[in-house]
């Protein structure tokens, strides 16, 4: 069931329509990715989920229910831009906007000494936010997000300004975060990380949704019979009328070999045939990533 | 609502732990009560500066006695000294200066020489002057051979001062004083635009600071962005007025403490203390109402004074102050927020600061004129309209203003200030959200009409 969805949302800011009939439907406890060019309407998009502008037309529906002013407790948003008062302190700002999310003093307090110890920035409490580094204010900004434990979670490039040892903490968490319930859209330019944590995605280029579906599904259909053969030593084998040989290269004593099916053939037929030829150290279905889904389909649309 | 007091809180808390507004709430009481009593001190040391002056006649002794001593200047009669001996070494001799009559001052008034190293002060030529034409008129008098002269001369003395009557809506005549209302309306004019200008563009940069580190989105991800507009407008409004109440209390226990560390010191103690005398003797006079031309001419200045203010419609100036201001603030300060709201910085703001800040500096300037004619048309009509009433009323109100004429403006005040909070609301809703768009009115315009 979706825990969150979207029906033919229009919006239009003047004369520049920024979001055309979009609808997304986001299961619960998935991770949905909400991909697209800059200025493609995914922060208007996200925005209208937030309810700090509301849609021209279409619906909103939160846990089958239509989306109501008092649901933004149930909701956790991290800005692109991130921000924070600069000369206040952590830790009192922490509990300020906990306190705004709907939590008493002294239940925020629990709660962010839990996430702080968690994320090992204790320390950080009477520093003022101008003290921080950019990757330390991204931290707190976090812990603020997730804070209020929300059911709907909304991260928006969640790992920009962090090295990779701490995107990888934040990976974890967002994971960590799912398995305990929450569902979370995720809007990011970074295709690995789509590849890696997405469930589902919308792709929406100049305020239309262009692409929508599972990952798995998407990059199998855009696989198109592609294969990756890799052997032990040199080794060539040539097309035939099955398959064709779109590359082939060797290198650190392995030769690697992408074929595209042609015609009706079994898996099995090729990887027998391959095994005349040479020793098979792998044999996979040749995915492409998302990354070159997106330039493809965005670059189509264009 | 709960929300919003959690941010009237952080916008209270953060402003009063602020190094800037501790110094200035300390240091700005410390500067008023510098103002009050340094003068105090300063006259003080002056009447030591005691000038003695030598008085001589040529060929006569018309004066002896004539010009009495002062807490300023003490007047030594000589006799058989020559003009030419003393001129050129009066200050050897200890004198300020010397003055010399001459006996053709009967019919001549300028036969008379003060010499001296320094212009000698007004108010010492003027108690000369009073002294002698005060005598001259008399001996001339003497000349027609009168009977009892210095009875008669007691009888014509005559002392005028106008006592200005107020006639209020129930008839009863109340004594005024033209100068306290003036001071009233003075202080009541600058102290609304000082606040309405102070916070106003307080919130304005708040409303700038909130946008340009983007907190923004993510307090209106948790509420309205009318609740932080308004939490931030009513946070800034308790600050001033915090800021101002130990203003007053500081200004206050300073001025009086210091006040009765210096009077313990010197003689002042029997000036003080003649006060409550004169205090007492002013409340008989408002009760009973009797004249008060048997009583000295200071005391009776006094009287009058006080008289005139305890006469001040109080509460009701009290009321219009806390009504115009809590108005008018509201007013001005969420003009503030929609224009902070629709700039990225501070250097931007100013092409949208001037239509705001005419109003202000119009209603303060026709504040000032109200002094001289409160009722003139320029004064009522401003007095009304919603964007300078707050200052021109509370500067008409202590001369008296038709309750009709009050009425009108603050149902006219009221309706404005709903419709300007809407309509900042409604740009600043837009407005927080724009970045690296050079705003324009027409766009402001534009945003007005968005839906939600």
């Amino acid at each position: 069931m979706a825990l969150f969805e979207a029906k033919n949302v229009s919006k239009q800011y003047g004369d520049q329509l920024a979001l055309d009939n979009v609808s997304i439907a986001v299961p619960e406890q998935s991770i949905y990715g909400l991909l697209g060019p800059n200025g493609a309407g995914k922060t208007t998009l996200i925005r209208i989920i937030n309810q700090i502008t509301g849609p021209d037309s279409g619906e909103l529906f939160l846990n089958g229910k239509k989306l109501k002013p008092e649901d933004v407790l149930l909701i956790g948003y991290l800005p692109e831009e991130r921000g924070l008062y600069k000369k206040m302190k952590v830790g009192e700002q922490a509990l300020y906007f906990a306190q705004l999310k709907g939590l008493t003093r002294t239940e925020a307090m629990k709660r962010l000494k839990y996430w702080f110890n968690k994320l090992e920035i204790t320390d950080w409490w009477g520093k003022k936010v101008e003290e921080l580094s950019k990757g330390m204010a991204q931290k707190v900004q976090f812990i603020i997000t997730v804070l209020h434990e929300p059911k709907l979670l909304i991260f928006d490039e969640p790992f920009t300004g962090f090295d990779p040892v701490n995107t990888k903490i934040i990976k974890n968490e967002i994971l960590f975060l799912r398995k305990k319930g929450a569902t979370i859209i995720f809007s990011t330019h970074n295709m690995e990380s789509v590849e890696e944590l997405c469930d589902n995605i919308t792709l929406i280029d100049k305020a239309k949704t262009i692409l929508e579906g599972s990952v798995d599904e998407i990059r199998n259909k855009w696989a198109a019979n592609e294969y990756d053969l890799v052997f032990k030593g040199e080794v060539k084998i040539d097309g035939n009328g099955h398959y064709n040989i779109l590359n082939s290269k060797f290198e650190n004593n392995k030769s690697t070999i992408r074929l595209k099916t042609t015609g009706d053939i079994k898996t099995n037929d090729i990887l027998l045939t391959a095994m005349k030829s040479g020793n098979v150290v792998s044999f996979n279905p040749a995915l492409p990533s998302m990354n070159e889904i997106f330039i493809r389909v965005v670059g189509a649309s264009n | 609502m709960n929300k919003i007091s959690v941010i009237i809180k952080r916008e209270y808390v953060t402003r009063v732990r602020k190094k800037s507004f501790i110094i200035m709430t300390i240091l700005a009481p410390l500067l008023m009560a510098a103002i009050i009593i340094v003068p105090t001190v300063l006259m003080m040391n002056d009447k030591g500066d005691l000038k003695k002056i030598a008085v001589i006649e040529e060929k006569s002794d018309l004066f002896k006695g004539v010009i009495k001593n002062t807490k300023e200047a003490e007047f030594v009669y000589l006799e058989n000294t020559s003009t030419e001996d003393l001129t050129s070494k009066f200050e050897a001799a200890g004198y300020y200066g010397v003055l010399i009559i001459y006996p053709e001052i009967i019919n001549t008034p300028n036969a008379i020489d003060l010499i001296s190293k320094k212009q000698p002060p007004i108010g010492l030529l003027e108690h000369i002057e009073r002294s002698l034409e005060k005598d001259i008129e008399k001996q001339k008098l003497a000349a027609y051979n009168l009977g009892n002269l210095d009875e008669i001369m007691k009888t014509i003395q005559t002392n005028v001062s106008v006592q200005t009557k107020k006639l209020d809506e129930t008839g009863t005549v109340k004594k005024t004083s033209t100068g306290i209302s003036m001071a009233l309306a003075y202080i009541f004019g600058f102290l609304m635009y000082m606040l309405v200008f102070i916070f106003g563009t307080q919130v304005m940069r708040g409303v700038i600071e909130e946008k340009t580190s983007r907190v923004v989105e993510v307090i209106i991800s948790s509420v309205k962005p009318i609740q932080l507009m308004m939490g931030k407008i009513i946070g800034i409004a308790l600050v001033g007025l915090t800021q101002f109440l130990i203003w007053v209390i500081l200004t206050a226990a300073i001025t009086t403490s210091v006040k009765s560390v210096i009077s313990d010191k010197s003689g002042i103690t029997k000036m003080t203390q003649t006060i409550p005398q004169n205090l007492m003797e002013g409340n008989q006079v408002v009760a009973d109402n009797v004249r008060t031309d048997n009583m000295s001419p200071e005391l009776s200045e006094f009287s009058r004074l006080f008289d005139s203010a305890m006469n001040q419609p109080w509460l009701l100036i009290i009321f219009c102050f806390i009504f115009y201001f809590i108005t008018g603030y509201l007013l001005y300060a969420s003009v503030f927020a929609a224009i902070g709201s629709a700039v990225d910085n501070e250097t931007e703001t100013q092409q949208f600061m001037l239509p705001v800040t005419v109003p202000i500096i119009i209603g303060l300037m026709v504040a000032m004129g109200t002094m001289q004619n409160p009722d003139s048309p320029v004064a009522f009509w401003c007095s009304m309209i919603p964007l300078t009433s707050p200052i021109v009323m509370m500067a008409r109100i202590p001369f008296g203003v038709p309750f009709w004429q009050i009425g009108i403006s603050m149902l006219l005040m009221v309706v404005t200030f709903i419709g300007f909070v809407w309509m900042a609301a409604k740009i600043y809703r837009t407005g927080i959200l724009m970045y690296g768009k050079k705003t324009s009115w027409k766009e402001m315009w534009k945003w007005l009409r968005y839906s939600g």
